[in-house]
């Protein structure tokens, strides 16, 4: 027993005030927090404050991958190589053909008047840790505002999207993954080129497009891309397959179930990419634009007045 | 005393506190892999400071760990904080009564703190708007306070004395 005599005087408030006085702040904070967002810089204080702790908690299970690929046989390692090459040289014929077909979608974009398509920049990140929130799906990259990380960038591994960034701290950076609740992405069927938005469908770790048409052509099977018409994502980026579809003869919508493509919850590398230029413009431009057009319009006038 | 080996510990040392914590939120930040059943490492120890040493580890340090942790899980600020004040306060409260029982009534306490804990932690994001996440959210504080009796005989090693001194 260690409970030393107390002190007589000068035992600051009771326990019940200070419980009263830290429950209020906190409720405070959840409301600035979840209603306002003031906090954000003190959140990226914070977590800088939390990094180390990160990177000691993940040393050990590097280490062990370190020390495993150490042990890995002869075999093994020529089974792997032999893979690879046959990868590469898959990828090899694909990427002849995709610079052919680059070019003419190119030619075919001027032809028709469309704005070009701009080459994505991707910077590679690794995965540090998943958050410890049965309630949401997120993870943290090794890439923050100091390696010029933006909110709002696409995050990619070799397979296909896996969400997007949605806090930037100065060392790290929050990526909400596709299944999240809160998460959407416009996605388009290859197929025949049906645009749906897929939704998170949290737990489960599937998505979900939730207001089909009832009749809208959609199959088991149906591999989804995003469309690229949100601005955000890039198009062309595969998404998810679908698996199954609920049509109920009494309601109007459809919903199909629809299984992610990459490795959300594994795999250790991701891509951020970067696709600043793909948005729309802001809204000073707007109004530049349409002060072009009232000067047009006030030259046009004054051609019928000189008529 | 009702348990018999209790013997008379060594002060403190800060730095034990300060070590104990840092190994618990490197416990939380590995990457396990259902969330739901590990225990809450940092609330355990918490709890642990505050029912040994309730002058020196309070409500204000629950709170400040407790921010700490919704900062590094990208979690609404405050969740953590609330829950671990409230785990503090009911810790000092109950600390002068938990420490008459041997260790496994006192682990079922501890189950009772951590439960609260949690059911805070629960309430906080239901209210948040987010979706019931499933029973097994409750399994992790049962989890936690089965650890309860390894983790008093880990954590009071550096206070015990050796057999010889004892003797003296």
């Amino acid at each position: 027993m260690d409970h030393t005599p107390p002190p007589f005087f000068k035992r600051g408030p009771a326990p019940l005030v200070r419980l009263f006085f830290f429950a209020s702040l906190s409720l405070a904070l959840l409301v600035i927090d979840a209603r306002f967002r003031y906090v954000e810089g003190l959140r990226s204080w914070l977590a800088l404050a939390a990094y180390p702790l990160h990177r000691v908690a993940t040393a050990p299970v590097d280490l062990a991958a370190r020390v495993g690929e150490y042990f890995s046989t002869q075999a093994q390692l020529v089974a792997d190589n032999e893979q690879l090459r046959a990868k590469a040289l898959a990828y090899a014929q694909d990427a002849q053909r995709y610079q052919a077909a680059q070019a003419e979608a190119e030619q075919l974009r001027r032809l028709i008047g469309a704005v070009e398509r701009l080459a994505v920049l991707a910077t590679p990140a690794e995965v540090l840790y998943v958050g410890r929130d049965p309630y949401s799906h997120k993870l943290f990259i090794d890439r923050g505002a100091v390696q010029g990380v933006r909110p709002g960038s696409p995050v990619a591994d070799e397979e296909g999207v896996i969400g997007q960034v949605t806090r930037v701290h100065p060392l790290v950076s929050e990526v909400t993954l596709l299944t999240d609740r809160d998460h959407a992405v416009p996605v388009q069927v290859v197929r025949n080129g049906l645009r749906a938005v897929a939704f998170g469908g949290g737990a489960s770790g599937m998505l979900e497009l939730r207001f089909m048409s009832a009749v809208s052509d959609i199959q088991n099977g149906d591999r989804l891309v995003t469309s690229g018409i949100d601005g955000t994502y890039p198009a062309g980026l595969p998404v998810a397959n679908v698996v199954r579809i609920e049509r109920d003869a009494e309601q109007a919508f459809a919903r199909a179930l629809c299984q992610p493509v990459a490795g959300i919850d594994r795999g250790r590398y991701v891509l951020i990419l970067a696709n600043e230029s793909a948005r729309p413009p802001l809204p000073q431009s707007a109004g530049k634009e349409r002060r072009g057009e009232n000067s047009r319009r006030a030259r046009a006038k004054e051609a019928d007045a000189a008529r | 005393m009702l348990h018999a080996r209790s013997q008379i510990l060594l002060p403190v040392r800060a730095s034990t506190i300060v070590a104990s914590f840092a190994l618990a939120l490197f416990l939380n930040f590995l990457p396990w892999a259902d969330m739901r059943a590990v225990p809450d490492f940092v609330a355990l120890v918490l709890a642990f400071w505050c029912v040994r040493q309730p002058r020196l580890v309070g409500i204000g340090i629950g709170w400040t760990i407790g921010l700490l942790t919704d900062a590094g899980n990208g979690v609404l600020l405050g969740q953590h904080a609330l829950a671990y004040s409230l785990l503090a306060f009911l810790a000092i409260w109950l600390s002068r009564r938990i420490l008459w029982f041997g260790p496994g009534l006192q682990a079922l306490h501890v189950a009772l703190m951590l439960l609260v804990a949690q059911a805070a932690a629960l309430l906080v994001r239901l209210a948040a708007g987010d979706p019931f996440p499933g029973w097994p959210v409750f399994v992790g504080p049962l989890a936690g306070a089965l650890l309860w009796p390894a983790l008093t005989w880990f954590l009071l090693l550096p206070q015990r004395r050796s057999e010889r001194e004892q003797a003296i």
